[in-house]
């Protein structure tokens, strides 16, 4: 970043933010904007107490075994539709429908029919995450090199070693990408789920701050949700990387 | 030209690949090869030379059982072939190497598909990369190879499924040319103690000649075979001795002359 000429760095900015928002926050102006330090406070108040931890915990669990599962649907079905134009044809419209469809909308439908618990935040995470892993896993191996796929099925193998040993490796590095994208989404998912079915986890916490109008709580708590969200892509970021020199050496 | 024999015997225990009647017309309606006939003989490096876009990878690729021909059929060793087999193994022209295996792990890669223990594998895999004359590189990575030795290990996994057909899809076309006269050299003991067909995609006259017991002269799509030469050269000289040698050099100049006419 730069200001009058000079540059700034990224931390420098934040620190910027948050000045004018204590500020902002000191002249009282609405009682949604509470000043910067109050929340910071706030946040070394809840983050060590036992609801706090029961409601990370839940998420956690939501999210990993949610990110778990669209990973494992995701990534066969992707490199499947890659591999076969009947399925590609067929899952294709599917696909990209619920890539851009309103899944909020779902969640209820999801409530009635699985209840009001773990299951359905499991189960909107999956429904956030799983399309963009298998179109960005379908990409990776439609990308991998013709010659590649020739010398596979030259050396006769079966449809099973083809798919372990070459199909999904060849297209790690989209696969990777899709991982990443695909656990930013599950991170909306978890989030968004919590909230609507709203007696589990944050989203009771939420609920809890937001009918007693403790905006300082509920401030607190979103800062904690954006640094977990801001460190799995990052952390994510940092693998997908790792992997970099050989989607350049791959023709 | 006593040098330059016509005839290819047609002794039927001598053939290792027969192309019957083979036309290919790709979907959109592209004829590539036109009812092509064409023997390999059993132990030789047949050489098929052609313009660019003549059908060379197609007819390489049908016999490799990869492409589907549109009619006509292929033998190898009198079986008709419907797909990849075991007695076949393909030179890829972009190597394609996996670039995540070592240099082992991908020459053993047929073996492995095979489900050759580990052990065994690694055992005979090793022993090809040697005689490819990539020692000591076993477990380098293909990006940290150069083109031609990337090109050798394509070799050695070919090799190390001791298939009796051994299909090149102009294999030394990405690496340069002093790498590309090294291999040249080298693939002439290889076709001495490996007692497999070898069939030879090339664009180079020069090279077709060094290498061949007899070359194919494919015409213009879509494409039949002109002619069939056998270009006799010395081989008991030293590489350089040969590339001077007026018999290397008028067989050079007799198939550019066949070939000019197609690229005027
Ligand atoms: N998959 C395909 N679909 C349609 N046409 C194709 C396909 N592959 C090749 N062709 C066409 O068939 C003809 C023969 O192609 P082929 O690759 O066999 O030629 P080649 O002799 O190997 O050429 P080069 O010397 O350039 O490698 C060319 O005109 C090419 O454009
Ligand atoms: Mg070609």
């Amino acid at each position: 970043m730069k200001l009058f000429g000079i540059k700034i760095p990224m931390m420098a900015s934040l620190i910027m933010w948050a000045i004018i928002w204590e500020v902002v926050g000191r002249l009282e102006l609405s009682i949604l904007l509470p000043p910067f330090s109050n929340i910071v406070m706030r946040l070394f108040e809840i983050v060590p107490t036992a609801t706090f931890f029961s409601a990370f915990w839940i998420t956690a669990k939501c999210f990993i075994i949610g990110t778990g599962i669209a990973i494992l649907i995701g990534i066969p079905m992707g490199v499947l539709m890659g591999r076969s134009i009947v399925f590609d044809r067929m899952m294709l419209p599917w696909v990209n429908m619920f890539l851009s469809a309103p899944l909020t909308a779902l969640v209820p439908v999801l409530m009635t029919l699985f209840g009001f618990g773990t299951k359905t935040i499991i189960l909107t995470t999956v429904l956030f995450a799983v399309w963009i892993i298998v179109l960005d896993a379908r990409a990776g191996v439609k990308n991998i090199t013709p010659s590649l796929v020739e010398m596979t099925k030259s050396f006769q193998a079966n449809f099973w070693q083809a798919f372990t040993k070459v199909y999904v490796w060849a297209a790690l590095p989209e696969i990777l990408a899709g991982i990443r994208l695909g656990a930013i989404r599950s991170v909306k998912g978890v989030i968004i789920g919590q909230l609507l079915v709203s007696v589990v986890g944050f989203g009771r916490l939420f609920e809890l701050y937001s009918s007693n109008f403790l905006m300082e709580h509920m401030w607190a708590l979103l800062f904690v949700l954006f640094f977990f969200a801001f460190l799995i892509a990052e952390g994510l970021g940092v693998l997908e990387r790792k992997f970099e020199y050989y989607a350049a050496s791959r023709n | 030209m006593s040098a330059v024999a016509e005839a290819v015997s047609t002794d039927k225990t001598d053939i290792a690949v027969s192309v019957n009647d083979v036309t290919k017309i790709y979907p959109g309606g592209v004829e590539a090869l036109n009812d092509m006939t064409i023997q390999f003989p059993k132990g030789e490096l047949t050489s098929l030379l052609g313009p660019s876009g003549c059908g060379k990878t197609t007819l390489l690729k049908i016999i490799a059982g990869l492409l589907e021909p549109t009619s006509g059929s292929v033998t190898v060793n009198g079986k008709n072939v419907t797909g990849p087999g075991k007695e076949r193994a393909f030179v890829f022209q972009d190597f394609a190497l996996m670039p995540w295996a070592s240099v082992l792990r991908n020459a053993a890669f047929g073996l492995e598909l095979q489900g050759v223990a580990k052990s065994e594998r690694h055992a005979i895999a090793e022993k090809y990369i040697d005689a490819v004359g990539l020692k000591g590189y076993e477990n380098l990575y293909p990006h940290e190879l150069s083109g031609g030795m990337r090109q050798r290990v394509g070799l050695a996994r070919a090799l190390a499924v001791n298939a009796e057909v051994l299909l090149m899809d102009e294999p030394f076309s990405a690496v340069d040319e002093q790498t590309r006269r090294k291999f040249q050299e080298d693939l002439l003991t290889v076709v001495d103690d490996e007692q497999k067909t070898f069939i030879f995609v090339t664009h180079s006259i020069e090279e077709a000649v060094y290498v061949s017991q007899s070359i194919a002269l494919l015409l213009p799509r879509p494409s039949r075979v002109s002619e069939i030469i056998r270009p006799d050269i010395r081989r008991d000289i030293s590489p350089d001795a040969i590339r001077r040698d007026p018999v290397y050099l008028d067989i050079v100049e007799r198939i550019w002359k066949g070939l000019r006419t197609y690229v005027e």
